[in-house]
């Protein structure tokens, strides 16, 4: 076990973990956010995505000892109230069904359109090609970044 | 407008006042209480809340709490059904929040999701229940008025009387209403007065998805909580042998580990406790990881099972199944499939003279399909909450037959039913994996043992090598054709591990003079269970790929070859129970025709086409691909549906898009396969689903318009897509494809 301070959605928290600890489960057992999911927990869905700085990672195998004082951002800190232009266009298309990987959709695509504000079809695939919707929503995803893009 | 008679439970109308604050007579909704910007954080919640009747509540200020009944699992029926309740009650949207009901048997009808049937099942009971209300306000202001309760009229949650003048909202006579007696028979809606129903309405959860509120099972969480996981043998046909847990149990934050048997031995199964893996060892402890570590460090050791068997009450009533010993292949089972299609097998259905007809035909055409072992793969994995006491046990969690399950858990732990409370969180997903709760009766039974709350969490792989797989399928089509390329004998035989996926009485059955219809099962120690359009889910692929290769042998247009069988069906059809409408196929058909151009499809696209009629709603599809760098590409899917009135289009789209991408995916990409019993996929690096870059470019959905009361939309557009598929891959590529996945055959799609 180790102490580790975090700054995550622009706030100061302290856990005391094995520094081996997925930061998935530090964020969802130890911290209460419960918006990044599990799902594959080998990074291979997206479904657990957070990011770190501006970048979008897989938090199920990012070990809470290689965070050190990065920002990280969780769908709970994306906006304050919802209103990032992604989530206004996921609502605006009504993309989810089951809803369950939207939130590693969601943090994928804005990190997608924060380093590339107006991506082609084949970037927005090729950069959300590592997230998994099993409702196969993926018609719809697409044209939420569209609107995203030129909200 | 239709006259029914009410029914209500004997809870439903239990006195509900001074619940505000989200307390209410139908439990304390955990759910209810996740608020970010969403209604019940916009709207000024009252003071006071009336309960009219167990599905809907109206506070003082005229805000309607609508209760959805059913498990929802994507199919969007946590929306759409409240609004068939709202419809009848004659309220604004904008003034209606929803929950979702635990299970209560004594007020909800079938609380369950599964065989794409809430809403045609729910159609008149959410209404009446509706209707019941908006009656009791009627009675209510019109005795407050002293007026004749005809002359009560109600608008968007307000009661008004024209002649007097008077008007009222909901909430001012909420109370009255609650008090007024509950009517015999109540007037339901003529469809062409829908206000809500036909309207898009948006996920009533939308904003909580978005912002990463708590709302499913794996959210779920208690004071006191401890985390629970299980170890199943690695294995099909393989038990536990023994233990060593002193490494586990030495770890950091475990609190317990031990065994447990899922089921008690003698127990009789019912059809959702399918479960290949009886006894479990457990590991409990503080934490998620904690717990997953300690379960890495169990030193387990398995042996093979004898042959055994087990009492099933199946749908068909009581049976006893035999579970086979042994060590599975898939070449095995594969080998064993062909033998068994290739000779004759259990007679269902023969028309005419079958054998006669093939002798004289002109031309024979067979073709032998198949497909593999899937496993359902939920992104959310099993899991469960559960807290067990000596008298009562409450469970919370992800689960599509709450009502079944309630029996099994109170049988096994030795509870009456009353004293077993399910509350259902959304669900991460179902395709039929949520029907099979072992896992609730895990969490359960490990709870007990703890005496303390306990969540049940499966990793990916428990949850993907767990079984309950669709069964592998096999099937041998022949048709006949004449000298004018007529069918005159068709033949089908097929099987699987160990289900069947023939239906005798599905088309083209009654369109043909001579038919035969046969079926073999082949038993495997592998277990298997519903996976979305369970039975329909392969066949109807295959059905469609062969007709189309015999609209070929006949020299005919695809459409126009099926259109003239349909006509035969409704003009002289063969035999007895055909099982489909041929004019609402013909319809999907016609309607899909025209919608895509059919005639004059764009240069440089190649399409297929597929129709079929499963779940109770008919879908016809053409699918264009198009070759680009010599990689061949899903361009456009034109869709058109007819489940009767569409109740919320914007989600009844997303469901037809999502079914029929998941159906392209499975079809190219995905399998589980068996070495020795054990599975060969345990995770997404070797299970492959669909992702992104290869889904359809475009997608057009039509509705066909009709006043003909709803039916689902959560299976009947996976299995065809299938054959559109495969059809238009051979025109794409001059080849055929028999045997899923594609990509097993050839790299086909780029």
């Amino acid at each position: 076990m180790a102490i580790f301070n975090l700054n995550i959605n622009g706030k100061k928290q302290q856990v005391d973990v094995d520094p081996a600890t997925p930061m998935l489960w530090v964020l969802r057992d130890h911290l209460n956010l419960v918006g990044t999911k599990y799902s594959c927990g080998i990074a291979q869905c997206g479904t657990c995505t957070i990011h770190l700085g501006d970048v979008a990672m897989r938090s199920c195998m990012l070990p809470v000892s290689q965070v050190g004082n990065q920002a990280i951002t969780t769908i709970e800190g994306l906006s304050e109230s919802g209103d990032h232009p992604v989530q206004k266009a996921w609502l605006e298309h009504d993309v989810a069904q089951c809803g369950y990987c939207q939130s590693g959709q969601i943090m994928n695509a804005a990190a997608l359109l924060k380093a590339n504000p107006n991506p082609g079809d084949a970037e927005i695939e090729a950069a959300m090609n590592g997230n998994i919707c099993r409702c196969a929503t993926y018609v719809r995803i697409k044209a939420a970044i569209k609107t995203a893009a030129n909200g | 407008m239709s006259l029914i008679k009410t029914h209500f439970g004997r809870r439903s109308f239990i006195k509900t006042t001074a619940l505000a604050g989200g307390g209410m007579v139908l439990g304390i909704s955990w759910l209810a209480a996740c608020k970010s910007g969403t209604k019940e954080e916009m709207l000024a919640m009252p003071k006071e809340w009336f309960n009219i009747n167990g599905f809907l509540k109206i506070g003082e200020n005229g805000v309607v709490t609508i209760m959805s009944p059913n498990p929802e699992i994507g199919q969007n029926v946590k929306t759409s059904m409240p609004m068939l309740v709202a419809e009848e009650l004659d309220v604004d949207w904008k003034m209606v929040i929803v929950e979702q009901a635990p299970l209560n048997t004594d007020i909800f009808q079938r609380q369950l999701a599964g065989g794409s049937q809430s809403i045609r099942e729910a159609w008149k009971p959410l209404r009446m229940a509706g209707a019941t209300a908006r009656h009791m306000l009627k009675e209510a202001a019109a005795q407050a008025w002293q007026v004749p309760v005809d002359e009560v009229t109600t608008e968007a949650g307000v009661l008004k009387h024209e002649k007097s003048g008077k008007s009222a909202g909901y909430g001012e006579l909420a109370s009255a209403a609650a008090k007024v007696a509950v009517p015999k028979e109540v007037k339901l809606k003529d469809p062409k007065d829908f206000k809500i129903i036909g309207q898009s309405k948006k996920n009533v959860d939308g904003l909580k998805i978005v912002t990463g509120q708590p709302l499913y099972g794996l959210d779920y969480r208690r004071d006191g909580m401890l985390i629970a996981m299980i170890a199943h043998p690695p294995t099909f046909g393989m038990k536990l042998k023994s233990v060593d847990d002193s490494a586990a149990k030495a770890m950091p934050g475990i609190k317990d580990v031990f065994t447990i048997n899922v089921y008690n031995e003698g127990y009789e199964k019912q059809w959702c406790d399918t479960e290949a893996f009886n006894e479990k060892v457990v590991v409990v402890g503080n934490t998620t990881w904690e717990v997953m570590q300690a379960k890495k460090a169990l030193k387990l050791e398995w042996e093979p099972f004898t042959a055994f068997s087990e009492n099933v009450q199946g749908w068909g009533g009581p049976q006893k199944v035999t579970v086979p010993a042994g060590l599975e292949n898939t070449n095995d089972h594969q080998s064993k499939m062909a033998d068994l299609t290739a000779k004759p097998a259990n007679l269902l259905r023969k028309d005419g003279d079958p054998e006669a007809a093939f002798k004289r035909a002109a031309k024979v055409v067979e073709r032998t399909y198949s497909a593999p072992f899937l496993a359902h793969n939920t992104m959310e994995p099993m899991n469960f909450f559960a807290h067990v006491t000596a008298d009562k046990a409450e469970l919370v969690g992800p689960i599509q037959t709450p009502e079944f399950m309630e029996k099994t858990v109170a049988a096994r732990l030795g509870l009456p039913l009353e004293k077993v409370d399910i509350q259902m969180t959304r669900q991460g997903g179902g395709f039929g994996r949520r029907l099979y709760g072992h896992f609730l009766v895990e969490a359960a039974v490990i709870s007990q043992k703890m005496n303390t709350p306990v969540k049940l969490v499966y990793t990916r792989e428990d949850d993907m090598t767990a079984g309950v797989y669709r069964p592998a399928y096999h099937v041998t089509y022949r048709a006949g054709l004449d000298a004018e390329g007529n069918l005159i004998a068709f033949h089908i035989r097929g099987g699987g591990t160990s289900d069947s996926p023939v239906h005798a009485n599905r088309f083209p059955a009654g369109a043909v003079d001579n038919y035969l219809a046969e079926e073999w099962r082949l038993d495997t120690n592998i277990s298997t269970g519903a996976w979305r359009a369970p039975g329909s889910n392969f066949i109807a692929g295959a059905e469609q790929s062969f007709l189309d290769e015999v609209a070929e042998a006949a020299g005919k247009d695809p459409i126009e070859f099926r259109l003239a069988l349909f006509d035969k069906a409704m003009k002289s059809p063969v035999g007895k129970d055909n099982d489909y409408d041929a004019a609402r196929y013909a319809g999907v058909l016609k309607e899909v025709k025209e919608k895509s151009g059919w005639a004059n499809p764009p240069a440089n696209v190649h399409r297929g086409v597929s129709a079929y009629y499963c779940h109770d709603s008919y879908v016809a599809q053409v699918l264009d691909i198009v070759v680009v760098d010599g990689k061949t590409v899903i361009q456009k899917i034109h869709c058109a549906v007819d489940c009767g009135i569409v109740v919320n289009p914007i989600a009844a789209t997303n469901l037809v898009e999502g079914g029929m991408v998941d159906g392209i995916g499975h079809a190219l990409y995905s399998a589980m396969t068996f070495k020795d019993g054990t599975p060969e996929q345990s995770n997404f690096d070797k299970y492959r689903l669909i992702r992104h870059s290869e889904a359809p470019k475009a997608i057009d959905v039509h509705f066909v318009q009709n006043g003909i009361d709803p039916t689902g939309l959560g299976e009947p557009l996976n299995p065809p897509i299938i054959g559109a598929l495969a059809n238009a891959l051979y025109k794409a590529t001059g080849k055929r494809v028999y045997r899923q996945p594609f990509l097993g055959e050839k790299a086909m799609l780029g």
